[in-house]
């Protein structure tokens, strides 16, 4: 169907249409991108909405785009009662990714964002304990951004050459 | 009687001199006979070669076949140090520390590629081989190992836990080579 | 900085009532490696506070560094007691990003594994539960049965455990007839063990008063940690994956979902041993149902030639090495889809930039995502009943840490 036409996207754009920037529809799950500051209101109100009822956080990640400076924070919802699902994204500027925590809402985000935070290096604010969570505790780079390579590089045991790798950072 | 002795396999006995109701042989040879036949391992399992390490626990592969039927999961009680799967950096300092606690003598096997060399994971948070912080006996590869190759790993550690001098532990070699990996 | 602990705030003074236990990553009944320090009141749970990551090996990174065809081995390692349910999973994210539609016959194949590798993984979560309550017994009659699953993997493709299942399309040969006669002999011989188990457990008094009460979690909390699978409907919502959004011809086998009503220890195992019971049944109607029809489908973009063509033919050598290598042409697009895994919803998200490896894929961990709940769940249980409720929640240490 046309994203015009999802129930959830006309209702959403009747609430909070100037904090829209685009909607799509991929592989069957209606994907929109919206301001930062109005993120917690738009998931606040999918979840009190008598009849979207998004009340169930699937996953909470990050992706960073080097290409435009960017990292995106994505929070894909399902509503069991309509069974329908949704994915939001929120863009946040790569020096300085900052955006409210949503663990009132849901208390299944608080390893997530603390995963992405981990990962990706993006303050919740308002998150009860943001620390890392898999990575060792001093660490001090954000591995998953993509300037930051694969292999650890103290490791003298590999030879890169032998990989198809021919020096740091050349990648594929 | 004769059908039982084909089937049942006896232990070879060690070289020695043989009596009425005496048989004498170097204490060495005695000591490493009943060590291999008991030994106690810790499974350090972590991941993947962890479960087939249940599997060479189970009925089928019976580890237990081997001494090793009471697995002591306190560092103190236990002989062979078998670590199971991949170990993180940030596992290392535990991994180390249980090492340490360990009283000697004590054997260490490294079972599958992630503890042997860090396996498919080159990555920066996986570590590259557990010999990077303690020292190793056996090496098992295997991605996880088949129950077999474990109990060959077995059996080699057998080999050597019966072939040790008594006054290994205390010679200038061994002692040089917890040097090089920094433990007292 | 207050730290988010459930539990009580300790005040000054109650230093010298509480203890501190580390039950740390090195422990008999922790299945895999994670931290847990408790602040004890005697033998009472007061707070705790969870550390992972000890067995973090950055699969997120290393997806993508590899071409898709190199990603199954990785997501092998995620939920390693059933490991072709990830591995099929993966498939189906590919084959939705490329547009792809497998034939039926492989749909029916695909639920036969899934389905073994989900009686697998609750077999071990059911036995060894009985481990830790003492019943040793169960767990060693159970076992014997992962052998013969095992071989019944190693027939159709070659390894026990991480199997490295099928392809992008289908599998890479069709059963042959041992392995119709191995997965004939499971069928006929574990149904009776299961039973003989459940004889030992189900209604023994001693275990029915270690588990019921015991680590209880009620729906509303249960939903906002985002639970899953078996632990979500052993509260009482029978939100089942399969069912919900039907993936590789689920909708045309007839099954229940077994659903549970308190939530604790108890529900769960009784939640799991019933999906058992449901995954043989799901088994047996694939097995007389299955059509005929071709084992693959006819994507040689994506899908490896066979052996025999590639070492005598150059163009299937051509075509094996570009795949593997990931040099084909990939779709751009952002998808996401989820199977039903032994612990939950596993999901895919993948994003797809056209180059020959993932701009990004995460993985839907459910583990990771129930295992927050932990704290509160045990806050104000003995220590006893902290172990049995963190093994019926069957947390698997690959897909926690990832």
């Amino acid at each position: 169907m046309e994203p015009a036409q999802h129930p959830t996207l006309t209702l959403l754009t009747e609430r909070f249409g100037d904090n829209i920037l685009s909607a799509d529809i991929r592989y069957g799950i209606l994907t929109i991108s919206v301001t930062q500051p109005a993120i917690v209101d738009i998931l606040r109100f999918l979840f009190d909405h008598a009849q979207l009822q998004y009340r169930y956080l699937t996953t909470l990640c990050g992706i960073h785009h080097p290409e435009v400076n960017q990292i995106a924070v994505v929070y894909q919802l399902h509503s069991l009662e309509n069974n329908s699902r949704v994915r939001l994204k929120v863009w946040l500027p790569e020096d300085k990714p900052e955006t409210p925590t949503v663990t009132d809402l849901f208390a299944g985000a608080n390893w997530m964002e603390r995963e992405t935070y981990d990962f990706f290096g993006v303050t919740f604010t308002g998150h009860p304990d943001l620390r890392r969570i898999l990575n060792v505790e001093d660490m001090t780079i954000f591995p998953l951004r993509k300037e930051y390579p694969l292999e650890d590089q103290t490791r003298e045991d590999k030879r890169d050459e032998m990989f198809g790798r021919g020096m740091v950072g050349s990648g594929q | 009687m004769s059908e039982m002795d084909v089937k049942v396999g006896l232990a070879e006995k060690p070289p020695g001199v043989e009596g009425a109701g005496f048989f004498a042989t170097s204490l060495e040879k005695v000591v490493g006979l009943a060590r291999k036949n008991s030994i106690w391992p810790l499974p350090f399992a972590t991941s993947c070669c962890g479960i087939e390490f249940m599997a060479t626990m189970g009925a089928h592969y019976d580890l237990a076949r081997f001494g090793s039927e009471r697995l002591s999961f306190s560092p103190r009680q236990a002989d062979l140090l078998m670590v199971m799967g991949t170990i993180a950096k940030k596992m290392g300092p535990i991994l180390r520390q249980v090492y340490e606690q360990m009283a000697e003598p004590r054997w260490v096997m490294s079972v599958g590629a992630c503890a042997c060399s860090g396996g498919i994971f080159d990555t920066y948070s996986v570590l590259q081989g557990i010999d990077r912080i303690i020292p190793v006996d056996v090496y098992v590869p295997g991605c996880p190992p088949r129950p077999e190759q474990i109990l060959d790993g077995i059996m080699k550690i057998q080999h050597l836990v019966e072939t040790e001098s008594l006054r290994r532990r205390d010679s200038p070699e061994y002692k040089a080579l917890l040097n090089k990996y920094g433990i007292e | 900085m207050t730290r988010n602990i459930v539990g009580e705030h300790r005040e000054v003074g109650d230093e010298n009532r509480y203890t501190t236990l580390n039950l740390g990553p090195t422990h008999p009944a922790t299945h895999g490696i994670f931290q847990n320090v408790l602040t004890m009141d005697g033998e009472v749970i007061v707070r705790s506070e969870p550390t992972i990551g000890y067995i973090h090996r950055a699969f997120e990174k290393l997806a993508e560094r590899r071409p898709y065809a190199q990603i199954t081995p990785i997501t092998d390692r995620l939920n390693y007691c059933s490991a072709p349910i990830n591995n099929m999973g993966w498939h189906m994210t590919v084959e939705k990003l490329i547009g792809v539609e497998v034939p039926k016959r492989v749909d029916y194949l695909r639920v036969i594994i899934m389905e073994l590798a989900r009686i697998s993984d609750h077999l071990i979560c059911n036995s060894v539960l009985g481990v830790d309550t003492g019943a040793l017994t169960g767990f060693v009659y159970l076992f014997q049965f992962r052998e013969l699953i095992y071989e019944i993997y190693e027939e159709i493709c070659g390894a026990r455990l991480t199997t490295n299942i099928g392809r992008i399309g289908g599998f890479e040969r069709d059963f042959s007839p041992t392995a119709w006669a191995k997965l004939d002999r499971f069928m006929k011989e574990y149904p009776e063990a299961l039973k003989e188990f459940e004889k030992l457990l189900k209604r023994n008094r001693i275990f029915m008063e270690r588990t019921t009460g015991v680590g209880a979690i009620t729906a509303e909390r249960a939903l906002s940690y985002s639970f899953s699978g078996p632990n979500l409907r052993a509260t009482g919502i029978d939100y089942d994956v399969r069912v919900m959004e039907p993936y590789s011809s689920y909708d045309d086998f007839e099954f229940d979902v077994p659903v549970g009503k308190n939530g604790d220890t108890y529900d769960r195992f009784l939640v799991r041993q019933e999906e058992m019971w449901q995954s043989l049944s799901i088994i047996r109607q694939a097995i007389e149902k299955l059509p005929e029809g071709p084992y693959h489908a006819e994507v040689p973009e994506f899908y490896l030639p066979p052996k025999e063509e590639v070492y005598n033919n150059m163009e299937a050598l051509i075509y094996h090495f570009k795949i593997v290598m990931g040099e084909t042409d990939i779709p751009k697009g952002e998808v996401y889809h989820c199977v039903e895994g032994g612990n939950g919803e596993l999901g895919f998200y993948l994003i797809s930039d056209g180059g020959r490896t993932p701009f990004r894929l995460h993985f839907r961990r459910p583990c990771f995502i129930y295992y927050q709940a932990y704290p509160e769940m045990i806050q104000g249980s003995n220590i006893s009943d902290a172990i049995l409720t963190m093994s019926s929640l069957n947390v698997i240490a690959g897909e926690l840490d990832a």
